[in-house]
């Protein structure tokens, strides 16, 4: 459904500060594909998701999405396929507008100059009544009034509303505290199976990551350098991952952010 | 001052008020909703009132004011299009098509600076003519403003809950969450700026034929001016939905004037009025930021005090 061949970014390329960010990148995503992506900082996770996403275009590569060649769409087109959320709760959801006008922008139903309308309210009620978070009460309140947790859980909501191909999700429980976190993740898996959306999730915790999902990547300076899944993952441990990681790139995996596993 | 001089009074910063409130609503809708400082607004404001006059001079009095609307929206496109399409910081644009206007409006007058529109037929004129002898002979200007306000106000009521309102606005608040529900944050500040451009022109046209004639200054300071009144309106309705915050601009502008208006009774020279209002736009900008600095000012006097080693002075 996405395959993505030969693609490479550079930032500030001809200076001193020249990035190579992704170099000659492929990954190929199957239907139905829950793939869990890990790696030190600065490894290129998020700037594979922007490149996906359409934040920059690739300097070279392809990236093809359910057949269509989306590799110099613009963002708001692509972002009709694609749903992203990111680690910063405040990005997904416009703060100063209610819930309900939020979530009537990313329904995007109706004309131009259509309203909402009773029927969509009562929709809109009833998703959120399905978060539990008794958001169904507060529609007409500010989106800024609610807590980190509630407004990534709208945001996933706003997402997936229109359901995507892909879903891209970039840390999105880090920034929230461990029940919120738990609480967004345990809606996305829902999300994810009822929809059977296919997506790529970046994660810091490499237990979760070998947990949630059917596959996992790891990548490092801009490439993919282990792809598992099958009964390879299901048999791994936090430590052979480790130990894979040193393998391969001759260094020791070495990051504060990185969780090795206690959850 | 006794009552019967205070009403003509009252009257005169009414109207004024309202003619000024349209281009409120404008910085309503590009300031507070969009986010966008459009510094055009003053070139703007004074096409609105050349194109308006010429049209009327040449004899359409009613067309003049749909042809104001088209020029205003015009030259909302020519801003929007800049920022978002060749790459010119905001406030750039504004002030770039804001310098063009000069030209270009002395254009529209004929290489003039000054058009006089005394024995032209406009709205009011004919609107005044219609009221002779009733009992509303002297208040022709008050309801044509009080009318174009009313019906801004309710089209921007009603704009504002569509989905194409909700989008503008959600492009102020936060243009990445507007890409990723597929819309193209160009799109809709072009679309915006169109509007309150209109609204602008609009503002400018009727103000430049209620006076009977429009000069090249006409527009001069309206963006701070307009600014002012919609800051004092914010200080006046802060809460609420849309329309409430948008009937607080139309009362903002026309506190602003009264207080002008007052000023100038009191025989404050006219010429004051900009440094007036630039005042006011710079208290009621700066005072939330003050406000946030003062623990800070509050707990390094407290420090001082105490020395840095911690010991009592």
């Amino acid at each position: 459904m996405l395959r993505i061949s030969n693609i490479s970014k550079t930032f500030n390329p001809g200076t001193v500060n020249a990035k190579l960010a992704i170099d000659n990148l492929s990954l190929e995503v199957k239907d139905g594909d829950f793939i869990t992506v890990i790696g030190a900082n600065g490894a290129g996770k998020s700037t594979l998701f922007n490149a996906i996403a359409g934040d920059f275009i690739t300097d070279s590569g392809r990236i093809v999405l359910d057949d269509t060649d989306i590799t110099l769409m613009p963002e708001h087109l692509r972002a009709i396929k694609i749903g992203r959320l990111f680690q910063d709760p405040l990005r997904g959801t416009a703060a100063g507008m209610t819930i309900e006008e939020n979530l009537t922008l990313a329904a995007g139903r109706g004309g131009w100059l259509s309203r909402i309308s009773h029927a969509q309210r009562e929709e809109f009620k009833d998703m959120l009544k399905e978060l539990g978070m008794g958001l169904e009460d507060r529609m007409k309140q500010p989106m800024g009034l609610l807590s980190g947790g509630q407004r990534q859980a709208v945001t996933l909501l706003m997402a997936t509303i229109n359901p995507p191909s892909l879903l891209l999700l970039d840390e999105h429980t880090a920034a929230l505290d461990p029940a919120a976190a738990d609480k967004v993740l345990k809606i996305t898996r829902e999300v994810v199976e009822r929809e059977k959306l296919a997506c790529l999730m970046i994660t810091h915790n490499m237990q979760s990551a070998l947990q949630l999902g059917n596959r996992t990547i790891m990548m490092n300076k801009g490439r993919i350098i282990l792809d598992v899944s099958g009964e390879e993952r299901a048999n791994m441990t936090v430590a052979d991952l480790l130990q894979r990681f040193k393998e391969i790139s001759g260094e020791a995996l070495d990051n504060d952010r990185m969780l090795l596993g206690v959850e | 001052m006794n009552f019967s001089d205070m009403v003509p009074l009252l009257q005169t910063a009414l109207e004024l008020g309202l003619f000024s409130a349209l281009t409120v609503l404008a910085l309503y809708l590009s300031y507070s909703m969009l986010n966008v400082c459009d510094l055009s607004t003053d070139g703007c404001f004074t096409m609105g009132a050349t194109v308006g006059a010429v049209v009327a001079i040449s004899g359409h009095p009613f067309l003049s004011i749909p042809a104001a609307i088209l020029a205003g929206m015009l030259s909302g496109l020519i801003v929007a299009f800049l920022q978002t399409k060749m790459g010119v910081e905001s406030l750039l644009a504004g002030i770039i098509v804001n310098t063009a206007w000069y030209s270009v409006n002395i254009a529209i007058m004929g290489n003039s600076s000054l058009l006089n529109m005394n024995k032209t037929d406009t709205v009011f004129s004919i609107l005044k003519e219609k009221l002779e002898g009733t009992f509303l002979a002297g208040s022709y200007k008050l309801i044509i403003a009080a009318l174009a306000v009313l019906i801004v106000l309710i089209f921007l009521s009603f704009f504002l809950k569509t989905r194409l309102g909700l989008a503008i606005r959600a492009t102020g608040n936060n243009p990445d969450m507007v890409k990723s529900s597929s819309i193209n944050p160009a799109f809709t500040t072009i679309v915006g700026l169109c509007i309150a451009n209109a609204f602008t022109a609009l503002s400018g046209c009727l103000l430049a034929q209620s006076q009977k004639s429009v000069n090249i200054d006409i527009g001069s300071g309206m963006v701070t001016i307009a600014l002012a009144s919609l800051l004092i309106g914010g200080v006046i309705i802060p809460r609420g939905g849309i329309t409430r915050k948008a009937i607080g601009a139309v009362i903002g502008a026309f506190i602003f004037r009264l207080v002008y208006t007052v000023a100038l009774r009191f025989n404050m020279p006219a010429y004051m009025l900009k440094l007036v209002s630039s005042v006011i736009v710079i208290i009621a900008i700066s005072t939330p930021y003050l406000k946030r600095q003062l623990p800070l000012l509050k707990r390094r006097m407290a420090l001082r005090k105490v020395g840095t080693n911690g010991e009592e002075r």
